[in-house]
């Protein structure tokens, strides 16, 4: 049961990928990255990380992607053109080393051997996570909102008319 | 139950579409999202392990990289509004000023 | 893994799901005829009272009108984003309703996230407003979509924060378990319920779930007089219906999760003989619903409606703060308790 769910989200999730990278107007990019997030928090939930999962609902496709979409939505643009620029015979060279480089990880990987991936001796409760959160990573914890302050500054003064 | 190769697997596979998206689209905001699956590919793999080693540090590792995409994603695409305000395109191959 | 399909607890499940959300739709589509009839005698006329004894079937005269209607689709629309965001409208309002519980043992799931998981769809529901009005091709939509899309996400920010009081007093997530928190009473007669402990919260939620739901006063994305019919102007047929249903589903969920937070769900006196006391805490948490669906209703007969830079100011001005505040206060009481 636990690996038709797998199979389920695990197919959802290369599909959303390649539909990203294959669609010409990068609005519906966006929407297959969204479903792709939502494949995700499924596979974190067979994980049994389930407040990660529903923390990446929340944030990313409920907050990064809305960003996003709003941006294409203003910037209102064409769909990609077609045009002549030098460079296009690198499409042909990158897609065979890409495939070469996902067969040589792969061929390590299917040898790190059928071990379990989850049990229930360590659940992603809220409680843990905080725990660890707010005692051992107290310190990235408080650098991560700093780096979000800046972050916020720095696109407000990028994305002004007049200074 | 099921194998933790089989999470690292499609985590290789999804991060490998990230990276040819990355080289293969000209518009920018197309290369921003094909840096957010690979991102996302990243959370697949630690999530996994933190799962297969019973400690929590993997998940809380997933907060900052959560956190960081959201920062980056914002900053990224204020700079491409203001890319796009001088150039009227996002192309990424019309912005070749430098070259020579 | 057809075993499992098979087995008792699933078709349980499925049993329980049909009843919540059949039951569900059809609650909707009568909350329409409430609000109709209690905003008619605000305004001192009867309302829709000729559709069957005192209106009852007028819901059903709209469902089948929505049915019938001929479906217009706008030229150069997005066709798939067209038809596809009335549904990314309505999912999230259905949804959220999985993890709400309605008695002791009356919920489809109970996970030990479930609050999150209301707002997780909530936060969903952003995309049908956007891509509706994006898709439709139309300037009165799009104007009224990127409105309210700025707005849903101003306040989804208040709405999240007010109720961390209520998380740390409950010390959990489920909801299931904060509502069993608020058993018994205080003194004999004052029920323990967390409205006496998080009145400022109550209030931030209360403003900020009206400002999710896009309800007046801070329904400007779907003004009658400025923007036609805001982001589902060039909507007809069953898919405005649906638009409905969802802010509908929208209102009830947000006005479920205020009285399992803030006034102890289905807790209540209990009396009388067996039978009864099985079925009263649903009925005490339809009561509750109820008295909050009139207010709400009052609130959209009465209340002017709110300009859009005044609704940015106070959403980010004055109510994140408050809910900061709040926060850091209950923290203090909690921490020195």
């Amino acid at each position: 049961m636990i690996q038709a769910l797998f199979v389920l989200f695990a197919a959802l999730a290369v599909g959303a990928a390649i539909n990203v990278v294959v669609q010409k107007h990068v609005l519906y990019s966006a929407l297959s990255l969204i479903v792709l997030l939502v494949a995700m928090s499924g596979l974190f939930i067979l994980l049994e990380a389930d407040f990660l999962a529903v923390i990446n609902i929340i944030v990313y496709a409920g907050a990064i992607m809305v960003l996003f979409v709003f941006v294409i939505m203003l910037l209102n643009l064409p769909e990609d053109e077609d045009g002549t620029d030098r460079l296009r015979w690198l499409k042909f060279v990158g897609i065979p080393m890409g495939l070469f480089l996902l067969f040589m990880v792969l061929a390590t990987l299917w040898q790190t051997g059928a071990d379990n991936a989850a049990t229930t001796q360590m659940p992603g409760t809220p409680q843990a996570i905080g725990q660890a959160l707010f005692t051992d990573y107290l310190l990235p914890f408080e650098v991560t909102s700093l780096l979000i302050l800046i972050a916020l500054m720095g696109a407000v003064v990028f994305a002004k008319r007049e200074l | 139950m099921i194998p933790l190769n089989w999470f690292l697997i499609l985590s290789a596979v999804l991060f490998l579409i990230g990276v040819l998206g990355f080289f293969i689209k000209r518009n920018i905001i197309a290369l921003l999202l094909s840096v957010e699956i690979m991102l996302n590919a990243v959370n697949l793999t630690f999530v996994a392990f933190s799962s297969r080693i019973h400690q929590i540090s993997g998940q809380i590792f997933v907060f900052f990289v959560l956190v960081v995409a959201a920062a980056e994603a914002a900053v990224g695409l204020a700079l491409i509004i203001a890319m796009f305000r001088n150039r009227e395109t996002l192309n990424v191959d019309r912005s070749n000023l430098l070259k020579w | 893994m057809i075993d499992y399909l098979t087995s008792r607890d699933f078709l349980l499940m499925l049993l329980k799901m049909f009843i919540v959300f059949g039951g569900l739709l059809g609650a909707f589509a009568y909350l329409s005829l409430v609000e109709r009839r209690v905003m008619a005698f605000v305004q001192m006329r009867p309302g829709p009272n000729r559709v069957g004894p005192f209106g009852l079937l007028q819901p059903i005269a709209d469902g089948l009108k929505f049915l019938f209607k001929e479906q217009v689709h706008p030229t150069d629309a997005n066709k798939w984003l067209y038809l596809a965001a009335p549904l990314i409208s309505i999912i999230p309002a259905l949804l959220s309703f999985a993890v709400i519980p309605f008695g002791p043992a009356l919920q489809v799931t109970d996970l030990n996230v479930a609050l999150l998981v209301v707002f997780a769809v909530g936060s969903l529901s952003v995309y049908g407003i956007v891509l509706g009005g994006w898709a439709s091709n139309s300037k009165y939509p799009l104007i009224a979509s990127m409105r309210s899309s700025a707005q849903m996400i101003s306040y989804e920010l208040s709405l999240t924060l007010s109720v961390v009081g209520v998380l740390m007093l409950a010390n959990t997530l489920s909801l299931v378990h904060i509502v069993q928190g608020q058993e018994g009473t205080w003194l004999g007669f004052i029920p323990r319920w967390n409205i006496f402990l998080q009145p400022v919260g109550f209030i931030v939620y209360m403003i900020a779930a009206t400002a999710e739901t896009n309800r007046l006063p801070f329904d400007l994305a779907e003004s009658e007089q400025e923007l036609v019919s805001g982001w589902h102007t060039e909507y007809s047929g069953m898919k405005f219906g649906m638009y409905m249903l969802a802010e509908y589903g929208n209102l009830t969920a947000s006005v479920c999760i205020a009285t399992i937070l803030f006034f102890g769900g289905w807790n209540g006196p209990s009396f009388g003989p067996d039978w009864l006391r099985m079925i009263l805490p649903t009925i005490w948490f339809v009561m509750k619903i109820s008295v909050f669906i009139f207010i709400y209703v009052l609130a959209r007969s009465t209340v002017p409606r709110i300009r859009y830079d005044q609704l940015m100011r106070f959403g980010w001005k004055y109510m994140l703060p408050v809910a900061l505040a709040n926060i850091l206060i209950t923290s203090l009481l909690v921490a020195l308790s």
